[in-house]
């Protein structure tokens, strides 16, 4: 089915969310749609799926222009939409999810089970797919409940088919999965919407690449473009995707975890007898699907959450009786993951997020009163340095976007003498103009001789940071490996292979993403 | 989604031709957004709602007006001009009890309702700042009720029981006060602080407990002193009053500069100290400040430990300037008012301090308002109840007036609070 968007506009007050949004895909077409956050992707999606309707212009299908007024109607025209966050029940089978508001019924309006079960076997069949119709969601994997979704969809006639950042969740084998999947797809007819704001696969799945910013579509591309291309596209000026970083020379040990385990209040072990070494001047990349026991790690090393067994030791001293606090003032640096609820306090102003952790430590305070013009002073300073688009420092921080918001906690925890730092996910949300502005940040502080425990699950960041990588799986380090690990190695580690194995699976078969790296290497 | 379209100013959706009236409108938009977007507008408005709700339930049950209905079509002016009067007299009766009555026989008698409004606003303004600490780190304090029991409870105590030197007695039975409220209200902080008890709940609860403490004490001889079975407590000692500021035929008493430096301290405890950016902190966002090394727990307690404590000094501010006798309905609905005061007061400092001078104002010219005009003094009550209930609901009252919605736009992500959201 083609689907057309003509002239679509979206106004919340006076911010203008889509702008005069002209979009066209042609049947068994996957066209991609890229963008930073917030450029107005999921505002389109939201009004192609009906949630939203436009204030100006309208949508064809087939070329008859339709309205919707409710998800309803948008999928009895045929739209199927796959959310990055999976409207699944966790204990509900793969076929009472599938046909969830939308039973079939035999006589007397009793529920079809037989028939629901059909329809799911037939389309896995047909495409596949390697899905057992009386699993429970909660015991599938990500890539597994990817596929119940796009059942879903299927299994409702969708002839265009929405994905919202589709790879967030997987690993580069799991998004060749993906994308044989989409292939089958589009070779069936079916058109498929793809948004994300990841270069790499943009290049390696789509057919034709629509970049949109700041609401309007600023141009249509093909996938010959390169990377630093759509780059500028995306952002509306030249930006660089690589960090230059010299090798690393790393001194003495600082901080060194040895048997560390944390189990969850019902018995399960979160972390598994996790050891780790990280040296001065050293980055030590976590890498891993998201859940697999790093926002665990970080956490015990902070102290929020209470360890089983096992210690840490930062600089010979034993982190174990030491409180939140006490760490944090024997120089911990610590980006949380989820910046909105444990890295900055929304209501507060920026130079209050930005003494956040430091409040009553000199020179802000003398431990019973606040120095308002110190604070002040260091927060605009240091904002600055950053390059924090703000009005003022007194404004509250939830005027800024989340990119800005980000700065702001990096510019907290690097703009003091640190002996460790820890952070999580320290791009996410950013605009891709400023990741590059964040890990040359980052390596600045390596070179200042700070042992690094950088998380991240963009295997992108991992190897542009990572002097060693360390893998997690289910709570435990699968393995370490160099900085220079192969991104398919890596992949396969994440899924749980150990390292020696993920090098001969990975030797023997490349995934899709991981030819667009050794292609990029060879260009660069 | 709905705020566009009841919003007629904020029509510039329509292509208009005249650029420049376009213009103009968009910067009165621009202006009225901004007023609107202050909640001071929000609270003031508020009122002039109550105030025409009172007027009409006024005229509901004046006898006068409802005589004039009976031929409404004969002579529909008579219920105009009748109306009109009774809201005008009953209004100018509450304000002349409240502030200034131009009315009185002597001069003394003419400003006597504004030391009044001052007397009944002491309690308020101290116990409302309690409550409004509480609201501010995130914590629903309803327990003033009981804190102030307690703390009137424990100045009445010392005032009577104790011979002491002026002064010192004075200072005792304010810090009696004081300390019984704080251990009232650290009893919901600390159980909130060591096992997660709901502070609502358990705060609720001590009032209830309050209240029957102070009953069995009553009846017992130790602790009263009277000599006599009435269920009611020896008054204070002179020494250990609050002395009176004006004189003979005033109540207003020095509470009044305990109500200001309580004020001017709250203040600078949330604004300035580091123990008030603690607490301001987990009221925001405890995870984040936990991540931050706030040591949460502590300072859940010591929010309700000090608002208690205000609470208790409102308690005994009460009954050593005002009251002087323990009796069972020390508390009246003092503890329930703060509340209302707080909230009206948007948990600012001076947002309750002046919320309690108007709450200390109704209750005045309440009494004037009845006498004079035979109105009710329950419409008091109602006023009240409205202006909370508009403040608790800004899009209701931007409804009323037509004014542009605040929300820039819908975000289904952020996770409201609701409770939060109607206290600031």
């Amino acid at each position: 089915m083609k689907l057309e968007l003509r002239g679509v506009t979206k106004r919340f007050g006076d911010f203008t969310a889509n702008d005069q949004i002209d979009l066209t895909v042609e049947p068994g077409e996957i066209h991609a749609l890229l963008g930073e956050n917030g450029a107005g992707k999921s505002t389109l999606m939201n009004i192609i799926y009906g949630l939203y309707s436009p204030n100006e212009g309208q949508i064809l299908l087939d070329g008859e222009p339709v309205e919707f007024h409710g998800p309803g109607d948008a999928v009895a025209a045929g739209i199927g939409m796959v959310h990055q966050h999976f409207m699944l029940i966790p204990v509900f089978s793969v076929t009472e999810s599938v046909m969830l508001g939308y039973e079939p019924t035999k006589a007397a309006g009793l529920v079809d089970f037989a028939e629901a079960r059909r329809r799911v076997e037939e389309i896995s069949a047909r495409f596949g797919f390697d899905v057992d119709p009386e699993a429970m969601i909660e015991d599938l994997p990500v890539g597994a409940q990817q596929r119940v979704e796009i059942i879903k969809a299927l299994s409702r006639d969708a002839r265009v088919l929405i994905l919202d950042e589709p790879t967030a969740v997987l690993t580069p084998q799991e998004t060749d999965e993906l994308i044989s999947i989409m292939r089958q797809l589009k070779a069936s007819g079916t058109s498929i919407l793809f948004i994300t704001h990841k270069l790499r696969e943009v290049r390696a799945i789509a057919d034709t690449i629509s970049v949109i910013r700041r609401g309007k579509v600023v141009g249509e591309t093909t996938p010959e473009s390169t990377e630093t291309e759509l780059a500028s596209l995306m952002v509306g000026r030249e930006v660089s995707l690589t960090t230059q970083k010299e090798p690393a020379s790393p001194g003495e040990t600082a901080l060194s975890v040895s048997g560390l385990t944390v189990v969850s209040p019902n018995g399960k072990a979160l972390l598994d007898d996790v050891s780790l070494e990280i040296a001065r001047g050293e980055i030590l990349c976590i890498a891993g699907v998201d859940g697999n026991g790093q926002t665990e790690l970080t956490e015990a090393i902070l102290g929020i959450r209470e360890a089983a067994a096992g210690t840490i030791t930062l600089d010979g001293t034993d982190l174990g009786p030491k409180n939140v606090k006490q760490r944090l003032n024997s120089g911990i640096g610590f980006v949380p993951e989820d910046r909105s609820t444990d890295g900055v306090i929304a209501g507060f102003s920026i130079t209050e997020n930005f003494v956040l952790d430091q409040y009553d430590q000199p020179p802000y305070s003398n431990g019973v009163v606040m120095r308002q013009e110190v604070m002040r002073a260091r927060a605009e300073e240091q904002t600055a340095r950053f390059d924090v688009r703000l009005g003022t420092v007194d404004d509250a921080i939830s005027t800024l976007s989340g990119g800005n918001q980000q700065k702001v906690v990096l510019a907290r925890e690097l703009s003091r003498d640190n002996r460790l730092l820890v952070a999580s996910q320290p791009t996410r949300g950013v605009d891709v103009g400023s990741i590059e502005f964040i890990h040359r940040t980052l390596i600045e502080e390596r070179e200042r001789g700070t042992p690094c425990l950088i998380v991240s699950t963009e295997l992108d960041e991992v190897l542009n940071l990572a002097d060693r990588v360390a893998v997690m799986y289910r709570g435990r380090i699968i393995g370490t490996v160099p900085g220079d690990t192969d991104r398919d190695v890596l992949g396969l580690m994440m899924a749980g292979v150990p390292a020696e194995e993920a090098r001969v699976q990975a030797a023997a078969h490349h995934t899709v993403l991981g030819e667009a790296d050794v292609e990029a290497e060879e260009q660069a | 989604m709905s705020d566009q379209k009841k919003t007629p100013r904020n029509n510039d959706d329509a292509a208009e031709p005249g650029g420049a009236l376009k213009q103009a409108e968009s910067r009165l938009q621009y202006a009225l957004r901004d007023l609107a977007q202050s909640s001071w507008m929000i609270t003031v408005l508020s009122i002039v709602v109550a105030l025409v709700v009172g007027a009409l339930l006024i005229l509901a049950t004046n006898p006068q007006v409802q005589a004039t209905l009976g031929y409404f079509f004969a002579r529909p002016a008579d219920f105009f001009a009748t109306s009109f009067e009774v809201i005008r007299d009953a209004y100018s009766a509450l304000f002349r009890g409240a502030v200034y009555d131009w009315q009185a026989a002597t001069p003394q008698r003419a400003i006597r309702p504004i030391t009044e409004t001052l007397v009944n606003a002491v309690p308020l303004i101290l116990a409302g700042l309690g409550i409004a600490i509480g609201f501010r780190s995130g914590m629903l304090n309803i327990g003033g009720q009981g804190q102030i029991i307690l703390g009137a409870t424990c100045a009445a105590f010392i005032g009577y029981a104790f011979a002491l030197p002026l002064g010192l007695h004075l200072l005792l039975a304010l810090m009696g006060g004081v300390l019984g409220g704080a251990i009232w209200g650290g009893i919901a902080g600390v159980l909130k602080a060591k096992t997660g008890a709901n502070e609502v709940i358990v705060t609720i609860m001590l009032n209830n407990i309050a209240l029957y403490f102070l009953a069995w004490l009553l009846r017992q001889q130790w602790f009263v002193q009277t000599g006599s079975n009435q269920p009611i407590a020896t008054p204070v000692e002179d020494s250990a009053r609050l002395f009176g500021l004006l004189g003979t035929g005033f109540r207003l008493h020095a509470g009044i500069f305990i109500a200001i430096a309580a004020t001017v301290f709250v203040w600078w405890l949330l604004e300035r100290s580091t123990l008030g950016f603690e607490m301001r902190a987990i009221g925001e966002n405890p995870e984040a400040a936990r991540t931050a090394g706030v040591n949460v727990p502590k300072a859940t307690a010591l929010v309700l430990i000090i608002g208690g404590a205000l609470c208790g000094l409102g308690g005994a501010a009460h009954l050593l300037g005002t009251e002087y006798r323990l009796a069972a309905g020390i508390a009246g609905t003092l503890g329930f008012d703060a509340i209302t005061v707080a909230l009206l007061g948007r948990s600012r400092p001076l947002g309750t301090f002046l919320a309690g001078l108007l709450f200390g104002g109704l209750r005045a010219g309440g009494v004037l308002m009845q006498a004079q005009t035979g109105t009710p003094i329950d419409i008091v009550l109602v006023l009240q109840s409205v202006i909370v209930l508009l403040i608790a609901a800004p899009p209701l009252v931007r409804a009323i007036f037509f004014l542009p919605s605040t929300e820039r736009k819908k975000k289904p992500r952020r996770r409201q609070k609701p409770v939060q959201e109607a206290v600031r």
